[in-house]
């Protein structure tokens, strides 16, 4: 065992300061950048860019309505509803949306940014995703139909939902023998 | 010299018999380098696209047809969000960045070259069992439990990649992303992390299936699956949560005030009777029949499970098969004598944190039905006096 210990010792005096040295590559700034897609509820993270609830509408006729339709009501029961829902969070069949439910703007970006169309993922630029989500959040009545949407503004729109969301108390149910 | 003869006679013999070109009557195959089942073995996934979208949906474990605890890699359940993608292993590499001392890029070489584990867990789609939740009960056990199978598991304990990158003083959660279409995100809180997660590249002793991650998944034993993202390779270190669509719009369990419970990752402790259970048919009337069925909890190790015969009037113990493993799948069996009389079974599991699995009505009455996640409750089958198994 001693002498495990000294080998190893060994390894990390020639090998550098990690503790298994020599596995893996570091990783520079701009590999880092490159793969980083991170948006975080704060805003950090969204790209430089902006967009408009205009530019949004004819955006979302082509890139969105094919599935959820002409405006955001879902279609067939198969392809989720963008809006509606407000008031019915405490309803038996509550409607979960975009409007009456998510928490976060950045959120909305981020969804359309990674893995939307369904069929196209990753194809829109900045713009087009930042001008998209503005007319999402302007179908639900978040913002007005003048609305530019930015790095610094997406961020501050403050969703209907935003304080509905409470930390995890598990276990919560209790049986009785 | 009379080795010699007999030596030749049996070289002849050898001879012989690998020139012969027709094989014994009884030969059902020959041998092959990866392995088939008998062909007369048809248990099955039932898949089931939830939109029409090509790759949006799950499939279901035969759970009421299994042995055992270990899941067949071909038979483990899936839930994709976006398909599963074709990924070349030699190109496939893991990105560690954010709040560490150095991102560091993996190879699978290189993860494979880290201090290895193996251990045996369950995945279970935190979305199982919804369908008893909302009053639309499964009549098989693989319709109502389905998304729930155990595999051994092999890969590097998350803490030395995290090490190997050094993580800061402030770094408190890591988002874990997937190199699916969707690039599926979500964030673990760091004492998981720090825990018993595992980057496996390993499924049941060979590589992961596609559908389960090929060739990495993140691990993370007893929390709920969509948390075990597959295709992983980017964790990125940070200090807060991401509110990724899916730990917001999903996962997420609202409740009757319009409150909704986020970042809920254990799966609480279950059980279900798989044999008999509904679809199957205990044959030859009243008598002997043995009630086996798995119990589990994302808490720890199962301690107890009790199974009624008698629509829950009295419990008995079952019998826990060895080896009880922690958040693992654990085989329970009970002997039985059937009077030949309708009768409802079932089964509740005490994990050993000491928690009593729910009847489906005290979760209702804590947490109502208007979400889909996290159900744990009591789950009950009547025997006919036809011997079929039913859904209560």
């Amino acid at each position: 065992m001693f002498r495990i210990v000294l080998f190893l010792l060994a390894v990390t005096a020639a090998f550098g300061q990690t503790k298994f040295p020599g596995v893996g590559k570091a990783a520079s700034a701009e590999r880092v950048k490159a793969a980083d897609k991170t948006v975080m509820a704060d805003g950090r993270g969204l790209p430089v860019g902006k967009g408009s609830v205009e530019a949004g509408r004819g955006l979302y006729k082509t890139k969105c309505a094919e599935c959820h339709n002409e405006a955001g009501e879902g279609r067939d029961k198969q392809w989720p509803a963008l809006v509606g829902g407000t008031g019915t969070l405490t309803a038996k069949s509550p409607k979960k949306t975009v409007g009456s439910y998510w928490p976060y703007a950045t959120t909305v970006f981020d969804t359309i940014a990674r893995a939307m169309p369904y069929d196209q993922p990753g194809t829109l630029t900045a713009d087009e995703v930042y001008s998209i989500t503005a007319f999402v959040l302007h179908l639900n009545g978040i913002v007005p139909a003048g609305q530019e949407l930015d790095q610094k503004t997406l961020p501050e729109v403050k969703m209907p939902n935003r304080d509905g969301f409470v930390p995890d108390v598990h276990p919560d149910v209790k049986a009785k023998r | 010299m009379a080795d010699r003869r007999a030596f030749l006679g049996l070289a002849a013999a050898l001879a012989a018999c690998t020139k012969s070109t027709k094989a014994p009557s009884v030969v059902e195959q020959s041998m092959t380098p990866y392995g088939e089942r008998a062909a007369t073995e048809t248990i099955a996934r039932t898949v089931g696209e939830s939109t029409a979208s090509v790759g949006v949906g799950s499939s279901r474990t035969p759970l009421q047809d299994l042995h055992g605890v270990i899941t067949p890699s071909s038979l483990h359940f899936e839930r994709h969000h976006a398909g599963v993608p074709k990924i070349d292993p030699a190109k496939h590499t893991l990105l560690v960045h954010g709040l560490v001392d150095q991102a560091i890029e993996f190879s699978l070489d290189d993860l494979k070259r880290l201090p290895a584990a193996t251990r045996v867990h369950f995945v279970e789609c935190s979305g199982n069992g919804g369908g008893e939740l909302r009053g639309t009960p499964g009549a098989t056990a693989q319709a109502s439990h389905g998304l729930l199978s155990c595999s051994e598991w092999t890969g590097v304990p998350l803490k030395h990649v995290l090490a190997q990158a050094g993580l800061k003083p402030e770094a408190k959660w890591v988002i874990a992303e997937g190199a699916d279409a969707c690039r599926m995100a979500r964030s673990i809180p760091m004492a998981k992390c720090l825990d018993d997660a595992l980057i496996v590249y390993a499924q049941n002793g060979e590589a992961l299936r596609p559908g389960q991650g090929y060739p990495l998944r993140l691990l993370l034993p007893g929390f709920e699956g969509n948390a075990n993202v597959k295709w992983l390779d980017r964790l990125h270190v940070t200090e807060a949560p991401a509110q990724s669509n899916q730990e917001t719009a999903h996962y997420t369990d609202l409740l009757p005030d319009g409150k909704a419970r986020q970042f809920t990752f254990h799966q609480d402790a279950n059980s279900l009777i798989t044999r008999p259970s509904g679809g199957q048919k205990v044959s030859g009337g009243a008598g002997f029949v043995e009630i086996s069925g798995i119990a589990w909890s994302g808490n720890g190790k199962v301690k107890r499970v009790e199974v009624s015969t008698d629509g829950g009037k009295t419990w008995g113990d079952a019998v826990l098969e060895e080896p009880v493993l922690p958040k693992a799948l654990t085989r329970f069996r009970i002997p039985w004598v059937w009077d030949g009389k309708d009768t409802v079974i079932q089964s509740r599991c005490t994990d050993e944190t000491g928690y009593l699995q729910p009847t489906r009505e005290e979760i209702v009455e804590a947490r109502g039905v208007a979400y889909n996640y996290h159900y744990h409750g009591v789950k009950a089958w009547t025997v006919k006096a036809d011997g079929s198994v039913t859904n209560v």
